[in-house]
Formats: structure tokens, C-alpha cells, sequence
């Protein structure tokens, strides 16, 4: 007793100044973060004329369901068309994106074939290529087949997702043993079923986490819808709003428009972390250890 | 931020466009086949003017034979252009596209329109556009028209009539008297006016109004003057000002320039026929205290305006239809019915003569006090000079001039040293692009 006794405050003082230090990092950087959401927010509450005219961090009259209103009506709801073209857009890419790259993923890790380090180290690469740099190419190819200005033209090319494939590999090397398959092979299983019935489930935590990054991908590749759309019915919500964020000279009450219209836009990638971070924290912690 | 990110983006695509261009502009277009084409047609024509739409239904319904497919998305500088440039490579672009005049000669130097003078119905309709406005299509060449004007910004003086009168200020008609009444405004605890410290287009309708001629074309290459004497004499004059502390310089277009009018704090802008509707949706606690006067002249007993902003409709080279095409667009920007539409949606001043004397351009507006605002207009319409010409690399020479001014209003180097910093890069631009410059 009297031997611990002058090492216990030492060990409390010792955690209780990086507890505090790490709170106040994480109290610094929650401010930083949430600074413009909740100036979006207070922003989107307020009259057009309000807006302007008092502080920007604090509530005026709060007006935010007549100004959803006003945003809704505004051209015959041109903008919940965006919304959903956006959600289709975005949600369809990142699921067909998230099973291709589970499969592809899967594949090598598991298989042994020649070329299996040559196809990773590709696919690897192609992490490095900006999706920006690969926009005019694709509006060059897409035009080459007439198919520029559809929905195909943005869709297509958001399938793949080579960063998904990367740490489909990681897990499923890391968390589908080859003794479980090899069980389920002399089960009677085939490969195809042993995928979607045993590795799929195994590799849960790591899917979320690629359908997370490639839907936050998709939903923020605003220069391929740029290039490849012409007609407004297409665009997916990002565009929307920036071209009407272009015209606030021209016609200046969009500025109010483009702000709730802003923070409606950033509600679905809210609620799709809300629902999905529980998942992915597990998943990068599965990664991490192995 | 984001603005800023995507005009980096647009600029490097721009780069990489420029690169491989060249040798796929295969077919020739013999110029002047302007002939109507038989059976029906379908049109494209990519615009972002809002409410665009409701004008090309009255044409389509007009028109079974010659139907008009609206395509949008953001406006020129932000993203529309370089649309334009990437789908001339890839041999795709609308019929007719939506021009500003300053963006004109960037798409005849890489011969991505069509001459519609060739076609008879524009020869024969050439005369009922503002002489001025038809030469920013033609660049003084009587024998082309790259596209049709469609709109016009002639400038004039939007001024707090009570202020002014409250504090005995006469209203200036010249910039002298300008410079006179902005040390009384001062005085009064105001600024006379905002300095658009980012956006050169009104600097350029000054100088436009004071007679710099920035840029020419002598049909084999081009002259880049951005120092000239009467330019010189815009950006010393305005640097006096800023020099003073008598005028303001929040960043133009946002929240902050518009409280700056909302909030009393800016007596006077001097601006375009479009900025009546900045400043009624801007400054809303301000309605029934503006008023319009002629813009201010260098030289007392002259009348003379600038231009800021206004824009073309083309037909671009790969139109299959350019007659139909052509015939489309004199519609849009000719006749009364799709005037007053386009000025109803999207309030575009006409770039015709009878165009601004419109009855609905007669009538008093209430946040002006019912002063008729839009006769002062009429009148700078006819004031404004001819011969201004716009560069072909307008997007570079505006972002250096911009950055230059930015430094100039936060006390780096003056405004003049801006422009020759602009005037230098502009040159070296125009060569790095292969396009013909005197030295």
C-alpha cells in the first residue's frame, strides 16, 4: 500500500492531461467542422432580406419550412428531380460499385492465377488517377458513341471504384480464412454460393465501408456531370445547384435558393453516416490489426 | 473556395484541350452555304438564361418544322464554355449557343462558329440592331456575324436620390464632380460607390466609356493594349479614390457587397441596365430611394456610355441547319414577342433599336419612385462607342487583371501596375496559344 501510494496520482495526473489535451483537439476540430454546417443551417432559416442584414450565426425569424417551400415550387420542383437523380445516381453506382469491387476484391485475394499481382498493382494505380483527369477522356469516348447527355453517361463510369477494390482485398485476406472455404468446398458448396452464403458476411464491415467511400465519391464527382449533361432533368444536385449558384448575378434571389437547397443536398450523406458508421468503425479496426 | 477550385479545374481541362487541338477541324466549312434545309429540322440550343424555356415553347409551337431543344447548365465562365470548347473537339455541339460578347472572339479564333452573315435573312435584318452591339459580333468586319446579338448592358448612375439630397450633394455628372461628391459622401459617413475589386467587367466598362481600347485585330494578328492612355486614365482615377478611403471594396456579388447597398452604406453604383434588379433584390430595405442619372463623363458637356455584360446567340460550325438555326435565333432577338418574354423571365435589355423602346421598357418602376428608369437606359444605348473590341483569351486576362486588382485595393502596387502585370501575361497567353500577337 504505502508502496503504490505515490504512483497512483501521478498515473491520474499523467491520463487526465492527454484526456484533456485530446478533448480540446476534438473540441477544436468539432468547431472547425461544424461552423459552416450550422452557418448553412442558420443561413437556410432566414427571409432573403433577413439574410443579409443581421448576424450570420444566429437566428432571425425562422423561416426555414416557407424557404423548403419556396425551394420545392421553384421551377415546377426542378430541384427534388435533382434530388433524386442524385440519390439514383449515387446510391445505384455505390451498391453495383460496392459488389464489383467485393468480387473483384475477393478474387485476389483468395485465387491463386497468373497475373494476380499485375492485375492488383493495376487496379492499384488507378487509385492515383484523379477521377478529374479522367472526365474529358470519357466525355470524348461517350460522344464517340453518341451516348453523351444520358443517364448512362454519368452512370457507367461511376461503377468502378478501384480505392473498393484495395480494401476488399485487405479484408477479405484479413478476415475470410481459407480453412472456412476450404470447409465449405468439401461441403459441397460451389464458389459463387460460398461468396454471397460465407465471405460476404464475413466481409460486412469492410462492404459498408467501400459503399460508404464510393458514395461519398459519386455524390461529390461534380466535374463528369458538368462535362457530360446538357439537360437540366439530368443533373444530379451538386450541378443543380451550381449552375444555379452561377446566375446569382443575373437573378439574385436564387442566393437564397442555393443555400436551403444546399443543405437539403447534404441530408442524405448525414443520414447515410448516421446509419453506417457503427459498420465502418468496425470494419477500419478489422483492417488495422491484421 | 469551391468557385475558385472549379475555375482551376475548368482552366487546367482548358490546357489540355488547347493541346491536341488543331488537326481534327477536318471539314472545311465553305463559308456563306446558308441555304434553308428542306423538311423538318431539330435544333439544339444550350443556354442558361432561366426561363429560357417558356420562350422557345411560343417558337415551337409556332413552328412544327423547326423544333428547338433547350439544353442548360451553368453559366459561360462556369463551365458552359469549356463545354462548348470539349464538345467542338468531339464534333458534338448544339446548333446555337449562348455567347457573351467578351467569350466571341476566344471561340472565332478556334473557328468554332459559323458566319451566319452568309445568310440572307441576317443580311437583310442587320440594320435593326444597335450599330454598336452588331459590331461585337462582326468585330468591325462588315462582311461577318459570328452570331446575333441578344441582349445589351449599357451603363448608367444609380444613385440614393435621399441621401443626396439630404446631405445638399448635387447629383455628378461629371467624374470630377464624382470624385467631388465622394469626399462629401465620406464626410456624411458613406462610401460613394463599391469598387468591384474581382470583377473587371465594370473596370472594363469604364475604360470601354472613356475610349481604351484594350485589344484589335488587323485580320493577321492581334494588339493587346491594356496601358493605353485612356485606360490609364480610368485606373489612376479610380486609385485616387481608393488611395482616399472614399469608396469601399467588399468582394462584388456576395452577401456582404449587397448589405453594404441594403445597409445604406454605398450611395451610388454605377452600372449596367441589369443592375436595377441586383439592387431591388439586394438592397430591399432601400426600395423607393434609388434613382437613375447618365453615367458620369470625363469631360463635362460630352455624352458618352459604357457597356458592362450582354451576349450573342451563335450557331456553331458543326450545325447541320445553320439557316434554320439562324432563322431561330433572329426570332429570339428580334421580334417583340420573344423580346418582352426574355426580358420578362430574365430581364435581358434588347440589343435592337426598337427593342428598348418597348412600351413595357416605358413603364415607371415603383423601387426607382416610379421614375422611368429604363428611357435613361434607351438613351446610353445609343451612347455607347462601336469599336470596343474583346480578346480571344478574356478568361485569362480577366483572372490576372482580377488578382492584380485584389492586391491593388489591399495596398500592393496600384491599380496601373495591375494592368501592366495583366497586359504582359495577356501577350504571353495569346502566344502560348499559337494566336498571332504584336509585341
Amino acid at each position: 500500500m504505502s508502496v503504490l501510494a505515490p504512483e497512483k496520482p501521478k498515473k491520474i495526473q499523467e491520463s487526465l492531461l492527454s484526456r484533456t489535451g485530446a478533448m480540446l483537439i476534438m473540441a477544436v476540430c468539432t468547431v472547425y467542422f461544424l461552423t459552416p454546417i450550422w452557418w448553412l443551417f442558420v443561413g437556410a432559416s432566414k427571409s432573403s432580406d433577413q439574410f443579409t442584414s443581421t448576424n450570420p450565426l444566429w437566428f432571425a425569424d425562422f423561416n426555414l419550412f416557407a424557404n423548403i417551400g419556396d425551394l420545392f415550387a421553384y421551377r415546377d420542383g426542378v430541384f427534388l428531380r435533382w434530388m433524386l437523380n442524385s440519390v439514383l445516381y449515387t446510391g445505384g453506382a455505390a451498391l453495383i460499385g460496392t459488389l464489383l469491387a467485393a468480387m473483384c476484391g475477393y478474387a485476389l485475394a483468395k485465387y491463386r492465377f497468373h497475373g494476380r499481382e499485375l492485375i492488383f498493382n493495376v487496379v492499384l494505380s488507378g487509385v492515383l488517377v484523379p477521377a478529374t483527369a479522367l472526365a474529358l477522356p470519357l466525355f470524348l469516348l461517350f460522344s464517340k458513341v453518341d451516348a453523351t447527355n444520358t443517364f448512362w453517361s454519368v452512370f457507367l463510369p461511376s461503377l468502378v471504384n478501384p480505392f473498393g477494390v484495395y480494401l476488399a482485398r485487405i479484408y477479405a485476406t484479413a478476415s475470410v480464412p481459407d480453412d472456412l472455404l476450404e470447409a465449405a468446398r468439401i461441403d459441397g458448396s460451389g464458389e459463387i454460393r460460398t461468396f454471397f452464403k460465407v465471405s460476404t458476411r464475413l466481409m460486412t464491415p469492410a462492404l459498408i465501408t467501400i459503399f460508404l467511400f464510393h458514395f461519398v465519391a459519386v455524390w461529390n464527382n461534380f466535374l463528369l456531370p458538368l462535362i457530360m449533361l446538357g439537360d437540366e432533368r439530368l443533373f444530379p444536385v451538386t450541378l443543380g445547384l451550381y449552375s444555379w449558384n452561377t446566375q446569382v448575378n443575373q437573378i439574385p434571389e436564387l442566393r437564397g435558393l442555393v443555400i436551403i437547397g444546399a443543405l437539403l443536398s447534404i441530408t442524405p450523406l448525414v443520414v447515410a453516416f448516421l446509419f453506417l458508421q457503427r459498420f465502418w468503425r468496425n470494419g477500419l479496426g478489422a483492417g488495422a490489426v491484421k | 473556395m469551391r468557385k475558385r477550385l472549379s475555375v482551376l479545374l475548368i482552366s487546367a481541362l482548358a490546357l489540355s484541350a488547347c493541346g491536341s487541338g488543331g488537326d481534327d477541324t477536318g471539314d472545311t466549312t465553305s463559308a456563306a452555304s446558308c441555304a434553308p434545309s428542306s423538311g423538318p429540322v431539330n435544333l439544339t440550343y444550350t443556354t442558361w438564361i432561366p426561363g429560357i424555356e417558356n420562350v422557345v415553347k411560343v417558337w415551337n409551337d409556332k413552328n412544327p418544322n423547326i423544333q428547338v431543344k433547350v439544353q442548360t447548365g451553368p453559366n459561360g465562365n462556369g463551365g458552359t464554355y469549356q463545354n462548348f470548347f470539349n464538345q467542338l473537339k468531339a464534333g458534338n455541339t448544339p446548333d446555337l449557343g449562348h455567347i457573351e460578347y467578351d467569350a466571341l472572339p476566344s471561340f472565332r479564333v478556334q473557328d468554332g462558329l459559323f458566319d451566319v452573315a452568309g445568310c440572307d435573312i441576317v443580311a437583310k435584318a442587320k440594320d435593326q440592331f444597335i450599330p454598336w452591339t452588331w459590331n461585337q459580333v462582326s468585330f468591325g468586319d462588315e462582311k461577318s456575324a459570328w452570331g446575333i446579338p441578344q441582349d445589351s448592358g449599357p451603363m448608367a448612375l444609380f444613385y440614393r436620390a435621399d441621401l443626396f439630397e439630404k446631405n445638399n450633394i448635387a447629383i455628378p455628372k461629371t467624374w470630377d464632380e464624382y470624385a467631388a461628391a465622394a469626399e462629401k459622401v465620406k464626410a456624411a459617413g458613406g462610401y460613394i460607390t463599391n469598387f468591384s475589386q474581382s470583377d473587371i467587367n465594370q473596370f472594363a466598362g469604364f475604360t470601354w466609356q472613356a475610349g481604351g481600347r484594350w485589344f484589335a485585330n488587323d485580320g493577321q494578328q492581334w494588339t493587346v493594349n491594356l496601358t493605353d492612355d485612356k485606360t490609364k486614365k480610368v485606373a489612376d482615377y479610380w486609385q485616387g479614390l481608393l488611395d482616399k478611403k472614399l469608396v469601399s471594396t467588399v468582394p462584388p456579388w456576395t452577401t456582404e457587397w449587397d448589405n453594404a447597398y441594403n445597409s445604406s452604406s454605398a450611395w451610388t453604383w454605377v452600372s449596367a441596365v441589369w443592375g436595377a434588379n441586383s439592387i431591388m433584390s439586394g438592397a430591399p430595405k432601400t426600395a423607393g430611394k434609388w434613382r437613375v442619372a447618365p453615367m458620369p463623363q470625363w469631360s463635362a458637356g460630352e455624352d458618352i456610355a459604357g457597356n458592362w455584360g450582354g451576349s450573342a446567340t451563335a450557331v456553331f460550325k458543326n450545325s447541320k441547319h445553320p439557316y434554320e438555326a439562324a432563322q431561330f435565333a433572329l426570332w429570339l432577338n428580334t421580334s417583340e414577342e420573344a423580346l418582352a418574354l426574355l426580358n420578362k423571365e430574365a430581364q435581358l435589355y434588347p440589343a435592337t433599336t426598337a427593342g428598348t423602346k418597348y412600351s413595357y421598357l416605358g413603364n415607371p418602376v415603383e423601387f426607382y419612385g416610379d421614375q422611368k428608369i429604363y428611357e435613361v437606359f434607351a438613351e446610353a444605348a445609343t451612347k455607347v462607342t462601336p469599336d470596343f473590341t474583346w480578346g480571344p483569351t478574356m478568361t485569362s486576362t480577366y483572372a490576372n487583371a482580377s488578382d492584380g486588382f485584389k492586391a491593388a485595393v489591399s495596398g500592393q502596387g496600384t491599380l496601373t501596375d495591375a494592368l501592366a502585370a495583366t497586359q504582359k501575361s495577356t501577350v504571353e497567353t495569346l502566344k502560348s496559344q499559337a494566336i498571332p500577337v504584336k509585341e
